[in-house]
């Protein structure tokens, strides 16, 4: 019953998060249901995705980083039925185990990227490719990512090998309210729909500053100040609030008579009003941020993660009191005005003030090593006197980037009860010299350096590639 | 026959910069000097802005500053080939920004474009770069067919001519699709045109009188250019072309046998399908390890291990960020090298003593020898791993402040206090 219901409630997601840490993770065989015109289904692009087939693994002799604040010398993980069974210096694993020895090697938890752009803008570059910004409004909530999503950029697999397990892909910035992002499991896959974390919530994209004020400044149409900026916010809220308004009072009055009309745009801005889409907004500026958590208290929702966040440092304390957290560069600058005042202590200095810092990518490259720019930024915060841990800088690249995408009761550690997302790395994974040797999703092997068969490749790459082009 | 603008250039401001007549002794390092094996508790001794000496059982002279590098890693300051540094203050910030002239869709041909007279010395990203151990960069002009004249300069501030090392230090070009838009279409259409500026080159060099007189034909670009490019074709400036595809690189090749050019070959994504060639033509080439995505139909043989590969073949190869604002990522890119292939003291070599090479700095720069200038740095560990701190840095033998815009910001706000943050200036 659940499934079905009004006009935007996503009843998948509630369902997600109720089961999270048990049960199957896909429900393959939802289907949409047909409903009333005029009411929006629940789910209408479900998640297909299934888990690719397992055998309870043992990994042993590896040092595990849990992520949850031990790190086990010569631990060992059990993985079962696409879960994580047993974490500890010694387990009791099922006779027909597979083992893996990872002596020398280390193992820590699928790692998660809270912004990437691979399917919507993918390799190659190429004009006809250009899917991420729907930059003809300032205001496109009604567009949805995964729409753009092409599963064959070969961004993916080189994201897999560098342990990625699951990834948020936003749209661009260009414009106010650019879009639905979507949370996908980085599996080869035909359609984007097999992609799809069951259950994530949608998070929607939101951007402050240049970017906008930019795009549509130059056109001659609003907005093209900041003030612009927060002027298009506000208005579209208040339309967000009238519309769900008219919802919850069809919904209250027993959901008989006409529903109100269904509105793309008004659909996911009430979504997030409702607590059940996520906020991923793009701000660089302290002074932006502060201004973002006034409106989004004036309208009464959360921000889940600043993005991009080059002053989240300056307004760190802001960000823990709301519970947002930060995604953010370990050292990008100097590309514009508002990524000017950087500093590489970023990162340290928003998780030493208790807010939950977070690595991203942003970038098909830097996806590929989201480790070592958990890397750099520790350095920073070691050289600017913070004490922090490798379990927690681990973190900023899994368990935290999983809470922003509201999948931490599933993803993100390793603790039992968790999806098997697991990575085996060939040695400390803050060296730079570290490479990936095994990921697992689900508990399934999905990558092995050391067979050629375990080494998916797109559709794109096949019989265009020079030989020996892999790596 | 008139002086080129490269036998001008050729008296390169080394030297010239104002020198604190100290001496410095970093002892008990382990140093890795970059042309022998490393020296396990060695001592680097800098006198007057050179190295004066390198070894164990060095004498350090009384009065001598000493640094105790005891447990540290000792090396050559990290050279990176294909920056902006100095040119560029923030990317879209468009009046900020130095190194090209023109618009992408000119058919551009800028030889006689010298990057000096843009360069600022007090740019924030000078002393953002050293903290990191990078003492020395290749600024260069960026766009069009022919970019124009880059130069090298370590990274001291202070004043332009100080700065510089060598200017011009290489022609830059663009093959491919970088070109496309500069010669408006076909891959042929950037040959021809190449072809044709620089035989126009040649006649203009062998009747500069009557060109005076307004007796010559017309020519493809103008007296500056032409002029620009004569050390080009007499070999002595070399000329960088930026190419990606295995053909790209062919057809430089190529280009460079019918000029007889000193050819360098800059991005050569594709380079390591091509290495055997690039070996018998002697062409280094200059690589950014972090690119292995197919992002283009010319960058489709993209792999991290291009610089194994070419390595392995035996071609010259230097390692480079092709940043500006994140030009301090050179030793992750040349860390990357070495988890895809390249041995350890190669990687080392590559952001080092091969780019000196490469642009005929080597008898000055890129290791740690008696004469040469004192551009060193002092690592907590391995300089590649992502984990060590840099200690110390010395450019021309001085050693400079590990502090930046970057840093001074933390610091300013490693306390969130409202009511002083104002008068926070940051500095340690």
């Amino acid at each position: 019953m659940k499934r079905v219901l009004s006009a935007l409630l996503l009843a998948a997601m509630a369902a997600g998060c109720a089961q999270a840490g048990r049960g199957p993770a896909a429900s393959p065989s939802q289907r949409p249901t047909t409903l009333p015109g005029a009411v929006a289904l629940a789910d209408p692009f479900p998640s297909t995705y299934r888990s690719f087939p397992s055998r309870p693994t043992l990994i042993r002799g590896g040092t595990v980083m849990t992520a949850a604040g031990q790190v086990i010398p010569n631990g060992q993980v059990l993985m079962v039925d696409g879960r994580i069974a047993a974490v500890g210096a010694s387990v009791n694993a099922p006779a027909d185990a597979v083992v893996i020895d990872a002596t020398g090697k280390y193992v820590t938890p699928g790692i998660i990227d809270t912004h990437s752009h691979l399917g919507a803008y993918p390799a190659p570059g190429v004009q006809a490719h250009e899917d991420g910004n729907e930059s003809t409004d300032p205001v496109t909530a009604e567009v949805w990512v995964e729409h753009s999503v092409w599963p064959q950029d070969p961004g993916f697999t080189r994201a897999l090998e560098g342990g990625i397990t699951t990834l948020q892909v936003l749209p661009g910035s260009a414009n106010l309210f650019g879009g639905r992002s979507v949370t996908l499991r980085n599996v080869p896959a035909r359609t984007v729909q097999a992609m799809k974390f069951p259950g994530a919530p949608y998070g929607l994209k939101m951007a402050c500053g240049e970017n906008p004020k930019r795009v549509y400044g130059t056109r001659n149409r609003a907005p093209s100040t900041r003030m612009g900026n927060v002027a298009g916010y506000r208005t579209a809220w208040i339309n967000a609030q009238e519309y769900r308004q008219k919802l919850e009072d069809w919904e209250r009055g027993g959901r008989t008579g006409t529903p109100p009309k269904r509105d793309l745009e008004l659909e996911t801005l009430a979504g997030v009003l409702r607590g059940e889409i996520l906020v991923h907004n793009h701000c660089y500026r302290a002074d932006e941020m502060a201004q973002m958590i006034d409106i989004a208290r004036e309208f009464g929702y959360r921000i889940r993660s600043f993005h991009h966040g080059v002053e989240a440092y300056k307004v760190r304390d802001l960000l823990a009191r709301d519970s947002i957290s930060g995604s953010l560069w370990a050292d990008w600058w100097g590309f514009k005005m508002e990524a000017l005042d950087f500093t590489k202590a970023n990162i340290a200095l928003v998780h030493s003030a208790g807010a939950r810092a977070i690595v991203h990518s942003d970038d098909p490259i830097g996806i590929q090593r989201l480790n070592q720019e958990a890397a750099k930024a520790l350095l920073a915060g070691r050289e600017a006197g913070l004490q922090i841990s490798e379990d927690e800088a681990l973190r900023w690249i899994t368990a935290n980037a999983a809470w922003a995408l509201g999948i931490h009761d599933r993803v993100g550690t390793l603790e039992p009860g968790k999806i098997a997302d697991v990575v085996v790395w060939s040695a400390n994974p803050f060296s730079v010299y570290a490479r990936v040797d095994r990921v697992f999703i689900d508990g399934a092997l999905i990558y092995d350096r050391s067979n050629p068969a375990l080494q998916p490749r797109t559709d794109f790459e096949v019989g265009i590639l020079p030989r020996g082009a892999t790596q | 026959m008139r002086k080129t603008t490269l036998a001008l250039a050729a008296v390169a401001a080394l030297g010239a910069a104002p020198l604190a007549a100290q001496t410095i002794a970093i002892e008990g390092g382990t140093v890795h000097t970059m042309t022998g094996a490393p020296i396990e508790g060695g001592t680097v001794l800098i006198r007057d802005g050179r190295i004066a000496a390198v070894g164990r059982n060095i004498a350090v002279p009384a009065g001598a500053r000493r640094i105790d590098a005891r447990g540290r890693i000792v090396t050559p300051g990290l050279f990176d080939s294909g920056t902006n540094i100095g040119l560029r203050e923030l990317d879209a910030v468009v009046e900020t920004n130095d190194y090209r002239i023109g618009t992408e869709e000119e058919d551009l041909v800028a030889a006689a474009f010298n990057v000096t007279d843009g360069l600022n010395p007090n740019s924030m990203v000078i002393p953002i770069t050293r903290t990191a151990g990078i003492t020395t960069a290749l600024s260069r002009p960026q766009g069009g067919l022919i970019a124009g004249q880059g130069v090298v300069i370590d990274l001291l501030g202070g004043d332009v001519e100080a700065m510089l090392v060598r200017n011009p230090v290489a022609m830059y070009g663009n093959l491919g699709e970088s070109a496309r838009s500069a010669t408006r279409g076909a891959r042929g259409t950037t040959t021809l045109r190449l072809r044709e500026v620089l035989n126009d080159a040649r006649a203009y060099a062998r009747n500069r009188a009557a060109f005076e007189r307004g007796e010559t034909r017309e020519y493809a670009v103008s007296r500056s250019d032409l002029e620009a490019l004569q050390p080009v074709l007499a070999g002595r400036l070399p000329l960088v072309l930026e190419a990606h595809r295995a053909s790209d690189i062919e057809t430089a090749l190529r280009l460079a046998r019918e000029f007889d050019l000193k050819l360098v070959i800059y991005g050569g994504t594709e380079a390591w399908m091509v290495a055997d060639d690039l070996v018998r033509a002697r062409v280094p080439v200059i690589v950014k390890v972090l690119n292995n995505l197919p992002n283009t139909f010319e960058t489709l043989g993209a792999t991290y291990e291009n610089a194994a590969r070419l390595r392995r073949a035996g071609v010259q190869v230097a390692i480079t960020t092709g940043e500006t604002f994140k030009s301090f990522t050179l030793r992750q890119e040349a860390g990357n090298a070495v988890a895809y292939g390249l041995p350890h003291d190669e990687a080392l070599r590559a952001i080092t003593l091969v780019p000196a090479q490469i642009w005929g700095l080597d008898g000055d720069y890129g290791s740690l020898a008696p004469g040469k200038v004192a551009n060193v740095v002092v690592w907590g560990g391995d300089p590649l791993e992502l984990l060590t701190s840099v200690e110390h840095v010395f450019i021309r033998g001085r050693e400079v402040p590990l502090e930046n815009r970057e840093t001074q910001l933390r610091d300013r706000y490693l306390r969130l206090d409202d009511t002083g943050r104002g008068y926070v200036r940051g500095t340690r």
